[in-house]
C-alpha cells in the first residue's frame, strides 16, 4: 500500500466517523448493505476507467456504454428470449468491439482520446435512444430470471453480490496492474511512450487493451446496474457516470498524464464518494446542490493531497538537514 | 563588444547548503569568480556541480549560506533576478520548446518586436540569432524547428539562447557531453572570446582534457564538500582525477587485443529518412568494439535507431548473426540479441517518476516473471547487482530516477540494457555525462563484454574515447559510411578526414 493509499483510508474512515456521528442510521445494517451495493455498482466502471487513465488516456463513454449496453442486455432477455448467460457473453463481446474501435482509432489513426471517446459518448446514447424509440427498456411482470438476479442483485447475510462481484474484480485488476508484466507496460507507456517504444514494448497493443478491459468491465457493470434499476430510460440511464469514475480514480492517485496511480486508490475513492453521497443524503442536503458539495470535497481532497506531500518532503528535508554538521545547522536556520 | 571594468560581475558564494529528501547535496560550498575569468567546476557524479549552478541561477533555493554580487548580500536568487544580475544558464538536462522554432526559442521571453500592434518580429529575430548560430558552427538556422533537431543540435541551441543574453556570467553544465571535436573547438573558441569580452565563465565538464585548455582555475567538489583548488598552473588531469575520486585511477583505456569472430551485424545499403539516398554500409564482428565517429549530424544515431526498428528504413537492410531480419522493430532486434543503449536519457532512456529498480527491469521483464506475472524479488536482486557493478548512487533503489545526478541517471540507463546480456549492443554516447571512474568501470564493462564475443558498436563523439577504446573505427559523412580505420591508422587526422567527406 502506497502513502498516498494510507493517507486516503484515513479519510474514508474519517468522514465515515463524522457521518455516522451526524447521523447513526448510516451504521444501521440496511444502510450498510445499500450503500455496499452502490459502492459495487459504481466501483466496477471506476476500475474499468482507471485502466484507461494510467495509459494518460481518458473514456468518457463510459455513461453512454452503460445505458446502451444494458438496453441491449434487457432486450435481448426480455424481448429476443435469448438466454441470458448467451446475451451476457454477448454485450460483453459488443462492448470489447467498443474498446477495440476507440483503441484503434486513438493509436492508428492518431486522435485523441478526449474526442474519440466524446463522440463515442454521444454515439452509443444516440443509438440507445433510438433503439428503444426514446422509450423504456424494462421487465415486465412475470419476467423472472432467478439465477441472473441472484448473482446480480442478490445479497447473501447482508452483503450485495454486486459488491462481492466488485471486490472479486478489483483483487484481479490489481493483481494485473501491480503484479503482472502487462500492468507494468500500462503504466510505462502512460509514462513516456516514446521511452516505452525504446523498451521493445509494443504501446499500440498495449493501449488497445487497456481500452478494451474498460470496455468490458463497464459493459460487466451495465448489466448490474440494468439489473439493478430493472427499467431503463435511455436518455437518462448512466448520465455523468464518466465524471463518477474519473473523480474516483483521481481522488484515487491517478494523474491524467497517465502512469500513475493505485487499485486500492480508486477502491478508496469510489468508497469515499458514497460516502459523500450518502453525507449528502442523510443531512437533507437538497439533490439539485448535491453536486456542487460532492466537486467542492474532491477539491479540497486533491488540495489536501498535495499539500501532504509537500509537507512530507519538506519533513524528510528536515530531517536531512539536521544529519549536516552542528555548526551548518546554525547558519541554516538563520536563513 | 566588451566589458567595463566596472561592469564585470564580482560573485562569491558563501557556505551554501542545499538538502533534498534524503540527501545533503551541498554541504557549506563555497566558490567564487569574476569577470574575465574561466572557472572549471569537477566532480564525480553527484557531486553537487548542477544542484551548485542551480542555486547560482536561481532554479533551486539553498538552504543555508549567502550569496555575494558586485558587493551586496543575499540569501538566495530568484531566477528572474539572475537573468538581471546578467547571469546565464545552459542546463545538463535540455528543456527547448519543440512546438518552436529555433530562433524563438533562442529569444523565449526576449521576443523581438515592432509596430503598433508589438507583433513579433520574425526577420529581426532570425537577423539576432542567424550569426549567434554561425559563430557556433551550428549545420541549422533560426527557423527551423527544435523537433527536428538532434540532442547534439539542441545542446547548441541551448548554448546559443545563453550567448544571446549578453550576460555577465555564463554559466555551462556540461555543454559538450555530445558535442565532437569539431563543435567542441568552436565552443572552447567562443568561450576564449568571452573571457577576453571581460565575462565570467563556469564551465563544468567530465572531459578533463577541456578543462586542462580553457579554465584559470579549477574547483573540486567531493560528495557535496569543497575538496581544493587549482591554480593555472597545477592543472593537469592527474591532479584532477586524485582530487575527484580521491585515488589514481591508472590505466583509463586498456585495450586488449580480442579474437575476432563471425559477422555479428551487418548493414547493407541503408538510407533513412534525413539521408534517403545515402548507402551506409557496416559489419560488426563478434568480440569487436567498433567505434562510430563522425560530426553531429553526420546521421549516426538516425542510423542506429533504424537499424534498432524505431525509426523508418527508405532503404537497404540489417543481417544478425548472418540471417537477415524481416522486419525491422524493436521486439525483433531485441528477440534476436540486438539492444541500444539510447543517447537521449530523458526521453528516450529513462522513465523519470519510476524508481530505479523499476528502470533497470522494465526491459528483462521477460526474463523476471514467470507466465506474465512480475517475479519481485529476482527483480530487486537484478538491481542491487547493477548497482554494485556500475557504482550507481543512491539511498535506495527505490527512490525515482529524476532525483539521481545526471550521471547516475546514465547508469540507469546502461545497467537496464546490459542486464539483458545482449550479444549485440549498440551503444549511443554511452559515457555521457558520467565522471572519470565511472568512465573506466564503463571501458571494462565493455572489454569484458566483447571478451565474452559480443559485438559492440559505440557511437561517440568524445575522439579520445573512440580512439582509446575502439578496435576499428568506421566515420559517417551525411548518412554514409565514409571509411573504416584500425589499427595504428586510427588517429585524429585520418577520423577527422573522413568526418567532412
Ligand atoms: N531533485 C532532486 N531531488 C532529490 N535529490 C536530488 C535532486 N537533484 C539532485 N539530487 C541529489 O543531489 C546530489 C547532487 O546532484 P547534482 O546533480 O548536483 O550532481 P552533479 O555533480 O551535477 O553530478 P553529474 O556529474 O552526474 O551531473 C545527488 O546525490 C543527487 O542524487
Ligand atoms: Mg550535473
Amino acid at each position: 500500500m502506497q502513502k498516498k493509499d494510507i493517507g486516503l483510508a484515513v479519510l474514508v474512515l474519517l468522514v465515515g466517523a463524522v457521518v455516522a456521528i451526524i447521523n447513526p442510521r448510516f451504521l444501521s445494517p440496511i444502510n450498510l448493505s445499500n450503500t455496499a451495493n452502490l459502492i459495487g455498482l459504481f466501483g466496477l466502471f471506476s476500475i474499468a476507467e482507471a485502466f484507461v487513465i494510467v495509459t494518460a488516456g481518458i473514456e468518457l463513454s463510459v455513461g453512454s456504454v452503460i445505458a446502451l449496453i444494458g438496453v441491449l442486455f434487457v432486450d435481448m432477455i426480455v424481448v429476443q428470449d435469448i438466454p441470458w448467460p448467451i446475451a451476457a457473453v454477448l454485450v460483453l463481446l459488443i462492448g470489447s468491439v467498443f474498446g477495440v474501435i476507440h483503441g484503434l482509432l486513438i493509436t492508428k489513426l492518431k486522435l485523441q482520446p478526449f474526442v474519440v471517446t466524446l463522440c463515442g459518448l454521444l454515439i452509443y446514447r444516440g443509438i440507445a435512444r433510438v433503439y428503444t424509440e426514446d422509450g423504456t427498456a424494462g421487465f415486465s411482470f412475470g419476467d423472472s430470471f432467478p439465477t441472473l438476479e441472484w448473482l446480480t442483485s442478490g445479497r447473501t447475510g447482508g452483503v450485495p453480490h454486486s459488491f462481492i462481484a466488485f471486490v472479486i474484480v478489483a483483487i484481479i485488476a490489481w493483481f494485473v496492474l501491480h503484479r503482472t508484466v502487462f500492468g507494468r507496460h500500462l503504466f510505462a507507456v502512460g509514462k513516456n511512450e516514446e521511452a516505452a517504444k525504446f523498451t521493445g514494448i509494443n504501446s499500440t497493443r498495449v493501449i488497445i487493451l487497456a481500452y478494451v478491459i474498460c470496455a468490458v468491465l463497464t459493459s460487466l457493470s451495465a448489466i448490474y446496474f440494468a439489473m439493478y434499476t430493472r427499467s431503463i430510460h435511455p436518455g437518462s440511464h448512466g448520465n455523468f457516470y464518466e465524471l463518477y469514475a474519473i473523480a474516483a480514480a483521481v481522488l484515487g492517485g491517478f494523474s491524467l498524464r497517465g502512469g500513475e496511480g493505485s487499485i486500492i486508490g480508486v477502491v478508496l475513492g469510489v468508497i469515499l464518494l458514497q460516502e459523500l453521497e450518502n453525507l449528502v443524503n442523510l443531512l437533507g442536503i437538497p439533490s439539485s446542490f448535491k453536486f456542487a458539495v460532492m466537486g467542492s470535497v474532491i477539491l479540497l481532497g486533491v488540495i489536501a493531497d498535495t499539500q501532504v506531500s509537500r509537507y512530507r518532503d519538506a519533513r524528510r528535508n528536515a530531517r536531512a538537514l539536521a544529519s549536516v554538521s552542528g555548526d551548518d545547522g546554525e547558519a541554516i536556520s538563520k536563513g | 563588444m566588451t566589458l567595463q571594468e566596472h561592469d564585470r560581475i564580482a560573485l562569491e558564494l558563501r557556505q551554501i547548503t542545499k538538502v533534498y529528501p534524503g540527501v545533503v547535496a551541498l554541504d557549506s560550498v563555497s566558490l567564487s569568480i569574476k569577470g574575465g575569468e574561466v572557472v572549471g567546476l569537477i566532480g564525480e557524479n553527484g557531486a553537487g556541480k548542477s544542484t551548485l549552478m542551480k542555486v547560482l541561477g536561481g532554479v533551486i533555493a539553498p538552504n543555508g549560506g549567502e550569496i555575494v554580487i558586485d558587493g551586496e548580500t543575499l540569501e538566495g536568487l530568484s531566477s528572474q533576478q539572475a537573468l538581471d544580475k546578467g547571469i546565464a544558464f545552459v542546463h545538463q538536462e535540455l528543456n527547448p520548446f519543440t512546438n518552436l522554432d529555433v530562433a524563438a526559442n533562442v529569444l523565449l521571453g526576449r521576443e523581438l518586436r515592432r509596430g503598433p500592434f508589438k507583433f513579433i518580429d520574425q526577420s529581426a529575430m532570425n537577423a539576432v540569432v542567424a550569426p549567434i548560430l554561425e559563430r557556433l558552427g551550428a549545420h541549422f538556422g533560426p527557423r527551423d524547428s527544435v523537433a527536428d533537431l538532434s540532442l547534439a543540435e539542441q545542446q547548441l541551441l541551448e548554448i546559443a539562447r545563453a550567448l544571446s543574453m549578453n550576460a555577465r556570467l555564463v554559466i555551462f553544465d556540461e555543454p559538450t557531453s555530445s558535442l565532437t571535436l569539431s563543435e567542441t573547438h568552436r565552443l572552447l573558441d567562443v568561450i576564449k572570446d568571452l573571457r577576453a569580452e571581460g565575462v565570467a565563465v563556469l564551465f563544468i565538464s567530465h572531459r578533463l582534457s577541456e578543462i586542462e585548455e580553457i579554465a584559470d582555475r579549477v574547483v573540486v567538489l567531493r560528495d557535496g564538500k569543497n575538496a581544493g583548488e587549482l591554480g593555472v598552473s597545477d592543472i593537469n588531469k592527474d591532479v584532477m582525477i586524485r582530487m575527484m575520486v580521491g585515488r589514481n585511477v591508472e590505466q583509463f583505456f586498456a585495450k586488449i587485443d580480442h579474437s575476432e569472430g563471425d559477422c555479428v551485424l551487418e548493414v547493407r545499403d541503408l538510407a533513412t529518412q534525413t539521408f534517403p539516398d545515402a548507402r551506409a554500409n557496416l559489419q560488426l564482428k563478434a568480440g569487436e568494439i567498433l567505434g562510430l565517429a563522425g560530426l553531429v549530424g553526420a546521421g549516426r544515431s538516425e542510423m542506429a535507431h533504424a537499424i534498432f526498428g524505431i525509426e523508418p528504413v527508405k532503404h537497404g537492410e540489417v543481417f544478425l548473426h548472418g540471417e537477415k531480419l524481416s522486419e525491422l522493430t524493436v521486439s525483433t532486434a531485441i528477440a534476436n540479441g540486438l539492444c541500444l543503449v539510447p543517447e537521449n536519457r530523458k526521453e528516450h532512456g529513462l522513465f523519470l517518476d519510476f524508481a530505479i529498480y523499476e528502470n533497470i527491469s522494465l526491459p528483462n521483464l521477460g526474463t523476471l516473471s514467470k507466465r506474465g506475472v512480475v517475479y519481485r524479488k529476482a527483480e530487486q536482486e537484478l538491481a542491487s547487482k547493477s548497482r554494485s557493478e556500475l557504482a550507481i548512487k543512491t539511498a535506495t533503489l527505490a527512490n525515482p530516477v529524476a532525483e539521481l545526478s545526471g550521471g547516475n541517471q546514465q547508469k540507469v540507463v546502461l545497467a537496464k540494457w546490459l542486464a539483458m546480456n545482449p550479444r549485440v549492443v549498440i551503444l549511443d554516447e554511452p559515457t555521457r555525462g558520467i565522471d572519470v571512474g565511472a568512465k573506466s568501470e564503463v571501458y571494462h564493462l565493455m572489454q569484458a563484454l566483447a571478451a565474452k564475443g559480443v559485438g559492440i558498436l559505440m557511437i561517440s563523439s568524445d575522439m579520445e574515447e573512440i580512439i582509446g577504446v575502439s578496435d576499428r573505427v568506421a566515420v559517417m559523412h551525411k548518412g554514409n559510411v565514409t571509411g573504416t580505420v584500425s589499427g595504428d591508422e586510427i588517429t585524429e587526422e585520418n577520423i577527422l578526414r573522413l568526418a567532412v567527406g
